[in-house]
């Protein structure tokens, strides 16, 4: 019996260790897949530690995610790019002090033999509308994203509502694997542009569609309205904002380049 | 094919050079599966015996319950543990989403049912005559009991193995509640997952073979108690 009590007590002992508590002065960020998988937090944030001294985490999900993080509290604060989204959860109270942070943009890939024939359109609107009509396969994140968003929008302005359409594929899943499902299937693609320069070497996929004002892609960072939840830390939430839109912070955002050497955001703070 | 080999490749540098980032994930994988291995054990072990050693009412329900539950999509049990352990949730009051204590509560609820369902098939399955031997030879009922569970030990010890490799490979669960927070809450599932989403398919292969050389190493230790249980049957 000796022996069995050596045992449970060194059991629970164990339990006790790996039940670290929360540290103090770290705050949650929920963003979206585009910032994390792309190097950006992994270049800005040790910055910002080194500047505050404060911890940040970031969460990655798509940007409905990541704002219902939010809105439930659980986040600290969020970066996201939906702006019309953004705005209405702040018009709601569930969040303050929003900036723009910095942009990108989204473009149209697509198998390199453009089936639809939408290379040289220049409009994303009437590409949309040349591959509904040619029930060219597209694959959608479906997921609520910023970029699902994006691409809704668009949708919306040809008049078009693809849901459950044949061609239209809702896959449910972050940006890099819509667009392996796309290069399988020789479907077309919304992604932004961050995405498919980490990831184009991998697809037999060129870009079809780019430049378009609507394809416009801006990045925006707030804090979780304390008023709604008392535990947020809005104190160093906004010391995050603060240093994300100040010269510094706009700097190191301008400073990130991928793997491949491209700069993949660009500073637009004002 | 010759990505296989690749992958055998650079798992193995992996492990060579074993970096601290790796290290740390690997370490944070062990604590969270493991902690939550043996608080399940703690619990679940107790509970088998006394379902498979005494009359308990409503005990076929509660072992039905067990085996199906045996079966839950950790999706499903990570996204209810996230709405307890929320924010807006009733325990969100203790701040424990995102952090390796809400990993583990995750896993726990996995095993729990393994551990219970297992163990009680092989504490019913101890030959009668033991505990009726224990008896006669002026054993109180609590410690013929005991007498029973360490013959089943062998049994206990697969029960054990089971959740063990369930909670290893269980990625639904703590990607919900841990949030896959680099150096924080990121383990060895939730970085294959996110390897294999950035398209990183060899560095995943090898990240997953370096975690079934962990469970290969932690199994041949559980083995090695098994084998004591067999000996000295």
């Amino acid at each position: 019996m000796k022996r069995c009590y050596n045992f449970w007590s060194s059991v629970c002992l164990m339990v006790l260790l790996f039940c670290g508590p929360a540290f103090a002065d770290d705050i949650i960020c929920a963003s979206t897949t585009s910032t994390e998988n792309s190097g950006l937090f992994g270049h800005i944030l040790p910055l910002f530690e080194k500047d505050t001294g404060i911890e940040i985490k970031v969460v990655a999900r798509g940007t409905g995610a990541a704002l219902e993080m939010g809105r439930r509290g659980d986040a600290d604060v969020v970066l996201v790019h939906a702006k019309e989204q953004e705005l209405q959860a702040v018009a709601e109270g569930f969040f303050v002090d929003r900036h723009d942070v910095m942009y990108n943009d989204f473009v149209v890939i697509g198998p390199p033999n453009d089936p639809a024939g939408i290379k040289g359109l220049g409009s994303a609107v009437d590409a949309f509308k040349k591959i509904a009509d040619q029930q060219a396969v597209f694959v959608s994140r479906g997921d609520q994203s910023g970029t699902h968003t994006k691409e809704l929008a668009i949708w919306k302005q040809v008049d078009i509502n693809p849901t459950g359409l044949q061609w239209y594929l809702e896959v449910g899943q972050g940006m890099e694997k819509t667009q392996r499902i796309g290069n399988e299937k020789r479907a077309y693609v919304l992604t932004d542009r961050g995405t498919w320069l980490a990831t184009k070497d991998q697809l037999e996929m060129e870009i079809l569609l780019e430049g378009d004002p609507i394809l416009f892609n801006q990045y925006g960072i707030m804090a979780v309205n304390p008023e709604k939840h008392s535990h947020v830390k809005y104190e160093q939430a906004m010391k995050f904002i603060k240093w994300m839109i100040s010269d510094k912070g706009q700097a190191a955002i301008d400073g990130f380049r991928d793997k491949q050497g491209n700069s993949l955001f660009v500073p637009n703070a004002k | 094919m010759a990505f296989i080999l690749e992958s055998f490749q650079s798992a193995f540098l992996l492990i060579l050079r074993l970096d601290r980032e790796l290290f740390n994930i690997m370490v944070l994988s062990l604590k969270v599966s493991g902690s939550a291995l043996t608080s399940a054990t703690m619990l679940g072990l107790p509970l088998a015996a006394i379902l498979g050693l005494t009359r308990t009412p409503l005990k076929g329900f509660f072992l039905n319950l067990m085996n199906t539950c045996m079966g839950l999509p950790p999706v499903v049990v990570g996204l209810f543990i996230y709405l307890m352990l929320s924010r807006s949730g009733p325990l969100g009051f203790m701040g424990l989403l995102y952090t390796p204590t809400a990993m583990m509560i995750a896993q726990f609820v996995l095993a729990l049912p393994i551990i219970v369902a297992l163990c009680h098939s092989a504490i019913v399955s101890v030959d009668p005559v033991i505990r009726d031997a224990a008896l006669t030879l002026g054993a109180t009922r609590s410690q013929a009991s005991l007498t029973v569970v360490a013959e089943a030990r062998y049994g206990i010890i697969s029960a054990i193995i089971a959740a063990f490799g369930r909670l290893m490979a269980e990625v639904g669960a703590i990607l919900i509640v841990g949030g896959n927070i680099a150096g924080y809450t990121r383990v060895m599932t939730t970085t294959i997952a996110l390897e294999a989403d950035k398209g990183n398919f060899e560095l995943a292969l090898a990240l997953g073979i370096v975690l079934l050389g962990m469970a290969l190493f932690i199994n041949s230790l559980l083995l090695i108690f098994q084998r004591k249980g067999m000996v000295r049957k």
